[in-house]
């Protein structure tokens, strides 16, 4: 089991989230986070003081697969989130020791 | 009365108490005569108050008390997330200490008789005496108290204004203690010395119409002393302290554009064409500050913002006041454009040279836009629209700039000092005027006031 941790385009979500469906992933974790990377700041305008704007605000989407479907997740999400400019974010993938369904007490593949 | 009595007279028959008949019956009569003696007094006042008039004014007084909890919202939405509801406080709460303070001292120490030409008697004190008979001294039309309330509306901003300059760090004790001082020793004696009988600036021909010394000059004097002796937020210039709601300030400015017609145009004290013409040159200032100040972002920072746009508009609305029932619409343009460019050099520019922390600008706004605005009436000023004002500058008096001048350079050394002075006693009695620094961190809405603005993300609803 791997956990494909997904930082992304706000704009995109919707564009992820629909290719992660048809593609047969129904569970996922999804949460606003602020992050920067090799995509610059902006500059924001405050009664005449410009400010320098470090943190952008980013879609994370979690989902944990079999680590067969790694390769192929990877893949859907660079086709559905790459716009080609910097800033399109990153894909980070882990171990997932095991998973319980809380419901059913169900344990691995199963649980997820 | 009448029926009053007749009923208890009645009662009194069917208890058998018959004994009581006779005085009763005598007392009866006696109110009857009253009572019909009283008409003739009544009919006698009501020939003064102008119905008209009095309409007018209680509406604008309404207004003008609209325009504090504007103020809230407008300097609410410039704060912090965690520092919303202690803003807020600041302007909100200010309408209750005030209101009170009104009525046991503050109406008399500004417009009852006069001591050295400095400050009001104590004769008024409790309301005793300000009556439904209009006060020519004043208002010649309309009930003394309606009047008295009207005042009272300026009275309550004036103050809040100032709480711009020292918010996200002053402790609630100390803010209500410095209010009511300042209240007291700085805004009744500067009203008493601008618009009161015999006040020294009024009897200099200094003009005043709806107070750009008396409610603007001074509280942002005052707010630029509060901002150095207060000292700067902690995370200045290291953070960004950024708004965190720009649309609720700019309903808050939608407020307070919308009550400055009462404070312009009602005080005129009367409804006739000057109220009309100074709610008129009100909204053209207005106007044309907006659109200065917006320029001049565009032109320095290549973008036209919202919050500049409000911003601009009270400035212009700031700098209209004193001079809003003696200038013409083109004037208003004049001053409404200068308006917008020096408010914005002050806020962009002279302040962060200076290098003091006025957080949301009372001084750079409300100050700066108070002085242009007391200058402006020296140069704009037309007795065409109001014979009872003087000729400025450009209508050949030179000499009223200077009287305004003189008024000016007196508000501000007087709001100055006295802030000053005001300031070290709270912060001696309250043992500080500011938060801890972990106070400051965690936010003046818990630490302060004990609640959150904002249900907490992790508790409420996706926020996605």
């Amino acid at each position: 089991m791997k956990k494909v941790e997904c930082i992304i385009r706000p704009t995109k979500l919707d564009d992820v989230t629909e290719a992660l469906n048809e593609y047969g992933i129904h569970g996922m974790t999804v949460t606003q986070v602020m992050g920067c990377g090799s995509q610059k700041g902006r500059k924001e305008i405050y009664r005449g003081t410009a400010y320098d704007i470090h943190l952008l605000p980013k879609i994370k989407i979690e989902v944990v697969v079999p680590a067969l479907q790694v390769e192929d997740i990877i893949k859907i999400v660079r086709n559905s989130a790459a716009s080609g400019e910097i800033g399109d974010g990153k894909i980070f993938i882990s171990d997932i020791e095991n998973a319980v369904r809380i419901r059913t007490g169900e344990k691995g593949l199963t649980a997820i | 009365m009448d029926v009053f009595f007749y009923n208890l007279y009645h009662s009194y028959l069917l208890k058998g108490e018959i004994q009581l008949k006779k005085k009763l019956l005598i007392f009866t009569c006696f109110f009857l005569l009253v009572s019909l003696l009283i008409p003739s007094f009544a009919l006698a006042a009501e020939a003064e108050i102008d119905t008209g008039d009095t309409t007018f004014i209680l509406m604008c007084a309404a207004l003008v008390m609209l325009m504090t909890p504007g103020l809230a919202l407008f300097y609410g939405g410039m704060v912090r997330k965690k520092n919303v509801l202690s803003t807020i406080m600041q302007s909100f709460f200010v309408i209750a200490i005030i209101s009170i303070q009104w009525v046991l001292i503050g109406y008399s120490l500004a417009f009852g008789t006069d001591h050295f030409h400095l400050i009001g008697s104590l004769e008024w004190m409790g309301f005793i005496g300000v009556g439904m008979l209009p006060n020519p001294d004043y208002a010649a039309t309309i009930p003394h108290q309606a009047f008295a309330t009207f005042q009272l509306m300026f009275a309550i901003i004036t103050p809040a204004l100032i709480s711009g300059a020292f918010a996200e760090r002053m402790k609630f004790s100390a803010f209500v203690l410095f209010t009511l001082l300042w209240a007291t020793f700085v805004y009744d004696p500067l009203a008493h010395w601008v618009w009161g009988v015999d006040g020294w600036l009024r009897n200099l021909g200094a003009l005043d119409f709806a107070g750009g010394n008396v409610v603007h000059i001074s509280s942002g004097v005052s707010g630029l002393v509060a901002a150095y002796v207060l000292g700067k937020r902690k995370g200045l210039g290291t953070e960004s302290l950024l708004p965190h709601n720009i649309p609720m300030t700019i309903m808050g400015a939608g407020f307070l554009w919308f009550g400055w017609f009462g404070f312009n145009a009602g005080s005129a004290l009367t409804a006739g064409s000057l109220a009309a013409s100074a709610f008129l040159v009100t909204n053209t200032s207005a106007a044309a500050a907006a659109i200065s100040w917006v320029v001049c972002e565009k032109l320095h920072h290549g973008k036209a913002t919202a919050l500049g746009a409000v911003s601009g508009a009270v400035a212009g609305l700031v700098s209209i006041t004193p001079a809003s029932g003696f200038v013409d619409p083109l004037s208003a343009i004049m001053i409404g454009l200068t308006a917008g460019i020096i408010c914005y050099l002050a806020v962009a520019i002279v302040k962060f040279k200076l290098g003091y922390d006025d957080s949301l600008d009372a001084f750079g706004i409300h100050g700066v836009g108070g002085a242009w605005g007391c200058i402006a009436t020296g140069i704009f000023a037309s007795t065409a629209i109001n014979e009872a004002g003087s000729n400025g500058l450009i209508f050949g008096n030179p000499q009223l700039v200077f009287t305004q001048i003189i008024s000016l350079v007196a508000t501000v050394a007087f709001a100055g000092i006295m802030t000053y002075i005001i300031l070290k006693i709270v912060s001696f009695i309250c043992n500080g005027l500011r938060v801890s620094e972990k106070d400051e961190d965690t936010g003046l809405d818990l630490t302060q006031h004990g609640e959150d603005a904002y249900e907490s993300a992790a508790w409420g609803t996706s926020t996605i």
